[in-house]
């Protein structure tokens, strides 16, 4: 089975790399317009292609190395969504900040091509490289600037970090193919399923290894260390490329090997996650509280929102799966928002840090700071916004599978998160600017953000799509079996 | 009928909104002109229905205007009843109403809220038509409470001075005290009867009173729930009725305009709670326990209350009292089951009562707003006219043969004489020493008032003089009435009951007391500040009306805001504010602060900590397993 056609975004994305790397040696350009609008152009044409095969039912392709579904093609699309945005806002970024010539649009697509094979991987080798491909671009991407020493150190802290946990992964999967004897992950859910009742220790063992890979790619407690400093050492830019669509892939690549390839473990890694679940939503909304740096405080509610998606598959029905992938979408929509509005804030020389950088940015640029106001309540969880849904299709589904404590605990800290988004709104609002200066926004960076914002608005008032979208990716017709 | 109703009900509440909102547009004539108007339609409208009921004994009717909500089993309808007590009432309310608007067209000329006095006093007719036409315990309710609300408008009419404020707030929530009862009272008739309109809960109640239901208020006690529900309903009227011990605000309403003290405070609204007990009457013959509580009520009120007048010097204050031991005897009358009694009592009352306010309020304004009667004296001179109208109400209060005041009393103390309940007795002996204590302190207030030697400055003594036909107008027809009334209602045995009265106990009390007052305060006026001297024990007593003021001053009202600032100070700043809001922030700032040293920077710290995670997580599962 080699179906080439199915793939065919994969290989535009890599032939597009190829040339944007020729064009961007070759072409003497100023501002790097023709990298940064064939990068766009490469996005624009995957999504395409990626909608074009869409219909074509769940096939196994290259014997097992890869899979097609709808779920695969959803989470691309949001890749392409998210990480267009991404460029749209970083594109000014990457020029004042001098953060080279062409190389944040090649290692930013290089990293979306792993993104790609992640989450259609249906083998464990595929699934690594996709991993892999994803992560070693935005290694890159975070040291970019080669003269800030507190970048450098989080480049430094990311990598080594990053190469440990995947090192656990691969350990835990090397595990897992030493028991049942295969890599594609059909066949070791057979293999597990088989004997369901009493599994061989070795294949807790390996599963105790492939949650804590997967936890310290979602950056949940107690694996969640790099985050803090990696968010805030990165330059601005970098922060927002992998505060989105690297979330989106790795929540794909937690649906493939927890929900379609450990089923049969289900009762173990409900424990686990409950575990790094709870702590994760506690430890994330209280250390956010008393930061005063604005990206460290979101690296901490990304703690938290992380720990909030894992009540999805603690719920281990096809509502709580739905409705953790509602919360990684709309998450995506609200930390490119926010982190979008902070990298465009930075200009020459000043990166936005502290909480006090946003101080009376409503008499600076009022609709800017309604649209941070939309996404931090978003991010609260209040309606009528696409957070509050996200948060109530996840109780619902805990609701239902008697957790209510879970549930309970989920709301309390919910409740904690509330203070550290209001505060933000209160500077925003309420505090004197420290400086007058309107400011002002290109158009294209404006409207992104007026799509970004109003996006947030929308789903939070007709969530029903984007709901029914996520609940059909788990019925049990669209998976591979 | 339902026509007649409306042409009732509605020109009072028209009358009141055009004065009220387009008072300052119309102007003061025309605001008096519409207000007295609506009554005026109001009253012959009334006379029709009384002829129809009293005089061709039309039978009872019941109206349902329309439903106002439906909740389940349950239907809130609108609607009206009307019946010989409904006619009655009707004429009583209608007509006093109508003499008072009129009377105040004198007595508030000049005031800076005219029209907005007009406005109240057309409301507070409307919301006590409301009442007395209501068919059900909801519409009772809705009039209850506007005339209540009126009533503390009233009241505090004069806002601007403080003992006006302090009088309508108390008169507010004393009644609010009262309506806690009655809100109960009307719960329990729903529980019981499962609705709330009047026929169908009178005719349910023999059968349900035969099942003898019961009910627990406390632990290991069992009650008559008819008995509970009826005195619950009976606190409500205490409150409106001012019945001791809630009898409280109603010498402070003084405070109002001195129409609004005949209108609302002796006539109409105050005999709410007697009309509301006789409209139930049967329901409380069922509760022999709920009448003699009602008695004893009364006939205490009656005593006590009335006692209270002879030391009063404020004109007004002492009729206060006066109503306060005449609504007494009603509710006493309507204890010993004299329902009939009880209310010829109120129609009687509302006719000499409304004169005394009336005839007083002439006095008041003839001497530019003087009510202490220590500065009064030899008015008769003066004011012949209002002289010898107070002269009829007071007889027709001391109970004299042939004033209507005689044949209700009579009654009541004739009912009350023959009751065979608990408290029978106690009650008899109160109202009868009541009847002496009723003319003394009424010929006090005459003879102080009006005989004796002037105490106004000679060159004040020659403004004094009637007022104009608005003000001695109102006052002669009620004065006609009062002579009247007992003689038209008894019209047979009139002649034969006046002459009986020469030979029985109540009319020589009386007259003891008329002798007493005309002794002490015309021949030795010197007497009454001597016995105050010598029982200064019992004056003491008196001038402290019996400490009840006193005790709410010291425990509710003390007692409330100690509470108050006890619970504000440790629950509210301490235990919520300090412990739970802020306690809580300083709780999670620290668990914040603490949690942030896990973050070292280290990058050892880091790959550490994922290590012991790993291993942790494994050995718990390895564990399980």
């Amino acid at each position: 089975m080699f179906n080439f056609t199915l793939i065919l975004p994969e290989l535009f994305v890599l032939c597009m790399v190829c040339v944007v790397m020729l064009v961007d040696l070759f072409v003497e350009q100023r501002q790097q317009v023709l990298t940064y609008a064939l990068t766009q152009l490469t996005l624009v044409g995957a999504a395409i292609l990626t909608l074009c095969i869409y219909c074509i039912p769940t096939t196994a392709n290259f014997s097992g190395l890869t899979v097609h579904d709808h779920l695969g093609s959803v989470l691309k699309l949001a890749i392409y969504i998210t990480s267009f945005f991404v460029f749209l806002y970083s594109r000014n970024y990457f020029r004042q900040q001098n953060m080279g010539k062409g190389e944040p649009y090649l290692l930013g697509l290089c990293s979306i091509l792993g993104m790609m094979v992640l989450v259609s991987a249906h083998n464990f080798l595929t699934l690594y490289l996709g991993l892999e491909l994803m992560s070693l671009p935005i290694y890159a991407l975070t040291a970019l600037q080669r003269d800030k020493e507190q970048a450098l150190e989080a480049a430094i802290k990311y990598f080594i970090l990053g190469a440990l946990a995947s090192a656990l992964l691969l350990y835990g999967l090397s595990m897992i193919y030493g028991a049942s004897g295969s890599l594609d992950i059909t066949q070791v859910a057979n293999v597990i399923g088989a004997n369901s009742t009493q599994h061989p220790l070795i294949f807790v063992f390996g599963l105790v290894f492939v949650v804590a890979g997967l936890a310290f790619k979602i950056g949940l407690v107690p694996f969640h260390m790099w985050l803090p400093d990696v968010y805030t050492g990165a330059p601005n830019a970098a922060t927002l490329f992998l505060a989105v669509a690297p979330k989106v892939a790795v929540i794909g690549m937690t649906i493939r090997l927890l929900v379609e390839c450990l089923p049969g473990l289900q009762v173990q890694w409900q424990e686990l996650l409950i575990v790094i679940s709870v702590l994760s939503m506690i430890l994330g909304n209280f250390v956010a509280i008393v930061q005063t740096n604005i990206k460290r405080m979101l690296a901490y509610s990304t703690i938290a929102h992380g720990g909030y998606i894992l009540l999805g598959f603690i719920a281990g029905t096809a509502a709580g799966y739905s409705a953790a992938l509602f919360y990684t979408l709309a998450y995506a929509i609200m930390s490119l928002g926010a982190f979008g509005i902070i990298t465009l804030l930075s200009k020459q020389g000043f990166d936005v840090e502290t909480i006090e950088d946003l101080q009376g940015l409503n008499d600076r640029n009022p609709w800017l700071a309604f649209m941070m106001m939309l996404l931090l309540f978003s991010m609260a969880g209040l309606p009528p916004t696409i957070g509050f849904f996200a948060k109530l299709s996840l109780i619902e589904a805990l609701v239902s599978t008697h957790f209510v404590w879970l549930a309970c605990i989920a709301m309390l800290v919910a409740v904690i998160g509330v203070y550290y988004y209001l505060r933000v709104i209160k500077v925003m609002y309420f505090d004197k600017p420290l400086d007058n200066k309107p400011f002002s926004l290109a158009w294209d960076a404006k409207m992104a953000i007026t799509i970004n914002g109003l996006a947030i608005l929308y789903f939070g008032i007709f969530p029903g799509a984007l709901i029914t979208l996520c609940q059909q990716l788990f019925w049990s017709g669209t998976m591979l079996n | 009928m339902q026509l007649l109703l409306t042409a009732i009900l509605l020109p009072p509440l028209l009358g009141a909104i055009l004065a009220g909102i387009f008072g300052t547009i119309i102007g003061r004539v025309a605001s008096h002109r519409v207000t007295v108007l609506g009554v005026l339609i109001s009253f012959i409208c009334s006379c029709i229905i009384f002829k129809n009921f009293i005089l061709d004994h039309q039978s009872t009717q019941n109206i349902i205007a329309y439903t106002w909500g439906t909740s389940g089993a349950f239907q809130f309808n609108v609607g009206f009843l009307i019946d010989n007590l409904t006619a009655t009432m009707l004429m009583v309310v209608t007509s006093v109403s109508l003499l008072v608007h009129v009377y105040s067209i004198g007595y508030m000329r000049g005031d800076a809220g005219y029209q907005r006095f007009f406005s109240y006093i057309s409301l507070f007719t409307f919301a006590m038509l409301m009442l007395i036409t209501a068919n059900n315990f909801f519409q009772l309710f809705f009039g209850w409470e506007a005339v209540g609300l009126v009533s503390y408008l009233l009241i505090g009419f004069w806002f601007t001075r403080e003992p006006a404020n302090f009088g309508s707030l108390k008169a507010f929530i004393v009644n609010r005290v009262s309506d806690v009862g009655f809100i109960l009272g009307i719960g329990g008739v729903i529980t019981l009867f499962g609705t709330v309109d009047f026929l169908p809960v009178l005719a349910q109640a023999p059968k349900v009173a035969a099942s003898l239901p019961t009910i627990s208020l406390f632990a290991g006690t069992s009650w008559s729930i008819i008995t509970v529900i009826c005195i619950l309903l009976f606190i409500g009227a205490m409150g409106k009725s001012a019945q001791m011990p809630l009898h409280i605000w109603l010498p402070e309403s003084m405070e109002g305009p001195t129409p609004i003290s005949a209108l609302i405070h002796a006539a109409t609204m105050v005999t709410a709670g007697v009309y509301m007990v006789a409209r139930l009457s049967p329901l409380y013959e069922l509760s022999a326990s709920a009448l003699t509580f009602i008695l004893v009520i009364g006939a205490t009120t009656a005593l006590f209350t009335g006692i209270l007048g002879v030391v009063q010097n404020d004109i007004k204050r002492v009729i206060a009292y006066s109503t306060l031991s005449q609504l007494g005897y009603m509710v006493a009358a309507l204890g010993a089951s004299a329902f009939a009694a009880g209310i010829f009592h109120l129609v009687t009352h509302a006719a000499f009562k409304a004169l005394l306010f009336l005839a007083a309020g002439s006095v008041i304004l003839a001497l530019h707003h003087e009510q202490d009667m220590r500065k009064m004296g030899g008015l008769r001179r003066y004011l012949p006219l209002t002289y010898s109208c107070f002269l009829v109400g007071a007889l027709a209060l001391a109970a004299i043969p042939p004033f209507s005041g005689f044949y209700s009393k009579d009654a009541i103390i004739e009912a009350v004489h023959l009751s065979t309940i608990h408290g029978a007795s106690y009650a008899y002996v109160a109202l009868m020493i009541g009847v002496f204590v009723t003319a003394l302190y009424i010929f006090r207030a005459f003879f102080m008032t009006f005989h004796g030697s002037c105490s106004a400055n000679s060159a004040s003594q020659d403004n004094i003089r009637e007022n104009g036909w608005v003000i001695w107008l109102p006052l002669v027809i009620l004065a006609i009435a009062s002579i009247t009334i007992g003689m038209i209602v008894k019209h047979a045995d009139a002649l034969q009951l006046a002459l009986h009265a020469f030979t029985s106990l109540p009319f020589w009390l009386a007259i003891a007391g008329i002798v007493t007052a005309w002794f002490c305060y015309v021949i030795r006026p010197a007497i009454p500040a001597m016995l105050a001297n010598k029982f200064s024990w019992l004056y003491y007593i008196l001038i402290k009306k019996y400490g009840f003021d006193d005790f709410n001053q010291i425990v509710f009202v003390r007692g409330t805001r100690a509470l108050a600032q006890l619970l504000y100070n440790y629950g509210d700043q301490r235990l919520i504010d300090d412990g739970l809001v802020n306690g809580s922030g300083r709780l999670i700032q620290w668990i914040s602060a603490t949690l942030k040293r896990l973050q070292t920077g280290y990058i050892y710290n880091y790959a550490l900590a994922m290590i012991i995670g790993v291993l942790a997580l494994v050995l718990w599962q390895m564990l399980i397993a």
